[in-house]
């Protein structure tokens, strides 16, 4: 493994040697590399002087792979082939993807994550990414003379746990010493800060090629504290691009387009929405492959008609990042623009009347991300500048466990500084239980199914005991990268029985992702019987309720709906004696909603006796 | 690295006095001050045991801080170190007025969800987040002047509630406007 090719760090350096680090932008659209040399940061070129990288893959039969331009310009001749955009498929299965039919590519749903079929075999996301960032490497590596000692690669701050362990394994896989993950709107706000000296809270409204990120940052004294983030991993510029192509398909009378037809309108796109920076009108015309000539005009003012429901997208999670600040909109100082799709001058403008002000886009919105990055890694490395500072960053999404009935339970809430830790307690259902599935899952839904589902594990070896009896405490724990790290442990025994699952994709790491698969197959067995087991549970101290109001306040309801409470309760009855779970469930609803009048009125009554006197703590 | 000390308390690591009324500033100060020493950032280029200390110390600082940032953490936290269970989950007794007037405002937020009112929710939540302001004055007093453990338990359990319906306003605002 190349990590273990570098030096200890600390030791085997000089103690003035300058230590090689970069900081890596690994974008949706652009990729880029920065490093700081003689104390102030600076993007690398290649040997043409380019400076951004598109994060453009193409893959040749004969094994060959490009990246960068020379890959772009096979990407209408070779569609198929030439994965562009990448990042949005980073920790995705094919069922996450919104709109498959935009994209060329023949993609294989594989656990974990999809993959893409190419003529050079089966890739995935972290392979193809794990390209780009080969290529950087070299280019830092052939600028500055020598190997590196670690890189910082950005994510956007809103990446889950399963897009946040990719990008980390992509890096592994291309050879780089990840210093930290960092997230790109915190590492704008270095740039930024440092440079501006500046003091106070900031907003940092990151609008890439293909993520959205806002973030909130109180800087006091060198430290960058992010106070709360929210954003949309699946919103950018490209979405933009996405929305002139309809246009045009629509405006042009077009159907049916082939692989490459889509590719080129969608590069005639995205000329397009740059052109319309600076202009108030452009021309879009193409050849198609049957020949046909497409020759449209597109003004600023419809391509701000057709694409404003995206600006407005990105407003709610600005509000949202507000909330969880708990700040008003008059305590900002200053909201900072990054991201190549910040140009266009209608994001700019509803940005600006939102917040009633105009924004900071003094810096270069591509560059300003690895600039930061840069500079984080030259500060890790241990290249003591003048200035120290500290970074405080949080978590982007809530991280809980699958509970009773599909249910979350947030364990660590969205927004909490990182590194935390924090631990739960659970007990076992059935008499002489040995084993517990646990499923961990990242989002704010209440239902699991609604959440994103990163690992699930078992704890097996549990001493056999009467229910409810052992003590299993989970215990979660997200270090600086973000990244989430699972173990479970029996407590009210001396026996130990503990495993540690890092959710982890595992190209870097084969036995936890054999462990994982294994176990998740163990786990939806036990799981299928848990499920039936609560629902019977469930279905039986619902009975048991249902039957004791009747006894007591049975005088609440008339004939009528005494009697139809009463059939809902046989049916409930009858389907917990059988296997169904889910019928058991439904009949179960069936019940709760037969007779919520009828727990309405108990309430009522209640309430009514206890204003007249009597044990308030019968309410309860 | 420096040693860590885990078996202080959240007041001693932070060097502030074990009581409720705190100096916020002092103790962002502190914050800030320890996390600069214990952050994983600091330890990036030293030995994996440094690294794994300053991931164990800078997650007891987060912890410190939460707890000590939050009123209703801070007061449970210093009920836990007094001995008190605040018996959040097991009391459920409360007033009969208290239990009416949560009975009111749950509808209350039923009816603005219900109507898409988000003008209402936040009117709602500033009445929300007033009740819970004149609760958390409350507790500075019992738990600073009178010492009165049982009655501030009480006063954490109410206080627990009302953070439960000012987290459903937020929930319901959040949805009206995704």
């Amino acid at each position: 493994m190349a990590l273990f090719q570098i030096a200890e760090p600390g030791q085997a350096a000089e103690p003035h040697q300058h230590r090689l680090a970069v900081g890596i932008d690994l974008g949706t659209t652009n990729s880029l590399v920065a490093t700081v040399r003689s104390g102030s940061a600076t993007v690398l070129a290649d040997e043409t002087g380019a400076t951004l990288l598109p994060s453009v893959v193409h893959y040749a039969a004969d094994g060959q792979t490009t990246v960068g331009y020379a890959a772009q310009l096979r990407q209408s001749e070779d569609p198929r082939n030439t994965i562009v955009s990448v990042k949005r498929f980073m920790g995705r299965g094919v069922k996450d993807l919104p709109d498959s039919a935009a994209t060329p590519y023949r993609f294989v749903d594989a656990p974990g994550m999809l993959k893409i079929k190419t003529v050079a075999g089966e890739k995935s996301p972290v392979e193809v990414s794990a390209d780009v960032l080969r290529h950087l490497k070299q280019r830092a590596e052939a600028s500055l003379g020598g190997e590196l000692l670690g890189a910082v690669i950005t994510v956007p701050a809103y990446f889950d746990d399963a897009q946040r362990q990719a990008t980390k394994d992509a890096a592994t896989l291309a050879g780089l010493n990840v210093l930290r993950l960092l997230n790109e709107p915190t590492a704008a706000a270095v740039a930024y800060g440092l440079d501006n000296a500046a003091e106070g809270i900031y907003i940092v409204y990151d609008l890439g090629g293909g993520t959205f990120d806002v973030s909130i940052l109180k800087l006091t004294r060198g430290v960058f504290e992010v106070l709360s983030t929210s954003g949309d991993s699946a919103l950018g510029g490209d979405d933009f691009d996405q929305r002139i192509y309809c246009w045009v398909v629509e405006n042009a009378g077009l159907s049916l387009l082939g692989d490459h037809d889509t590719r080129l309108l969608l590069t005639h796109a995205r000329e397009a929405k740059e052109a319309l920076t600076d202009h108030a009108e452009t021309r879009i015309t193409a050849k198609l492959a049957d020949g046909e000539v497409v020759d449209l005009a597109l003004s600023a003012e419809v391509f701000q008609q057709i694409t404003a429901p995206l600006v407005q997208k990105t407003i709610s999670p600005v509000r949202k990042a507000l909330r969880d600040a708990k700040l008003d909109m008059s305590e900002i100082k200053g909201v900072v623009m990054v991201g190549g799709a910040t140009r266009m001058p209608h994001v700019r403008r509803a940005v600006a009347d939102f917040f009633g002000r105009e924004p900071l886009t003094n810096l270069d919105p591509d560059k300003v991300v690895a600039l930061g990055a840069a500079m984080q890694a030259n500060a890790l490395a241990g290249n003591k500048g003048d200035d120290e500072w500290l970074l405080l960053d949080v978590i982007p999404l809530s991280l809980g466990l699958e509970t009773m009935g599909g249910l979350t339970e947030k364990v660590i809430p969205r927004n909490s500084t990182i590194p935390t830790a924090r631990a739960q307690e659970f007990t076992t259902f059935k008499d002489g239980q040995t084993a517990m599935a646990i499923h961990v899952v990242q989002g704010e839904r209440e239902l699991v199914a609604d959440c994103r589902s990163l690992a699930r594990f078992e704890l097996r070896g549990i001493p056999p005991m009467v229910a409810g009896a052992a003590r299993i405490r989970v215990t979660f724990q997200v270090d600086a990268d973000g990244l989430l790290a699972v173990s479970a442990r029996e407590q009210s025994t001396g026996v130990e029985a503990s495993i540690a699952v890092k959710p982890s994709y595992g190209l870097a790491d084969d036995e936890i992702a054999r462990m994982l698969q294994d176990s998740m197959q163990h786990a939806s067995e036990d799981m299928l019987a848990r499920t039936l087991a609560e629902a019977r549970v469930e279905a039986e101290s619902l009975i048991a309720a249902t039957r004791a109001a009747l006894a007591s306040d049975g005088q609440l309801l008339d004939a009528e709906e005494r009697a139809e409470v009463e059939a809902a309760l046989a049916r409930l009855q009858a389907a917990s004696a059988g296997e169904a779970a889910t019928e058991i469930r439904a009949q179960t609803d069936a019940l709760n909603q037969a007779t919520s009048e009828f727990a309405a009125r108990r309430m009522d009554a209640a309430v009514k006796r206890g204003l007249a006197g009597q044990k308030l703590s019968e309410l309860g | 690295m420096n040693h860590f000390d885990f078996s202080h308390d959240h007041f001693t690591l932070f060097g502030l006095p074990r009581a409720y009324r705190l100096d916020m500033a002092s103790m962002e100060t502190a914050f800030r001050a320890l996390q600069t020493q214990y952050h994983p950032d600091k330890a990036a280029s030293l030995t994996d045991a440094d690294k794994r200390m300053a991931l164990q110390a800078a997650t007891r600082v987060n912890e410190a801080f939460q707890t000590l940032k939050s009123p209703l953490a801070r007061a449970r936290y210093l009920l836990l170190l007094a001995g008190v269970d605040t018996q959040e989950e097991t009391n459920t007794a409360m007033p009969v007025d208290f239990l009416m007037q949560q009975m009111e405002w749950r509808e209350a937020i039923a009816d603005a969800r219900a109507a898409s009112d988000v003008d209402s929710l936040e009117a709602l939540g500033r009445e929300l987040r007033g009740v819970g302001c004149a609760m958390e004055t409350e507790l500075g007093l019992l738990l600073d002047e009178q010492a009165a453990h049982a009655q501030a338990a009480t006063v954490v359990r109410k206080l627990k509630f009302m953070e439960k319906l000012e987290q459903e306003v937020g929930d319901a605002i959040e949805r009206l406007l995704d």
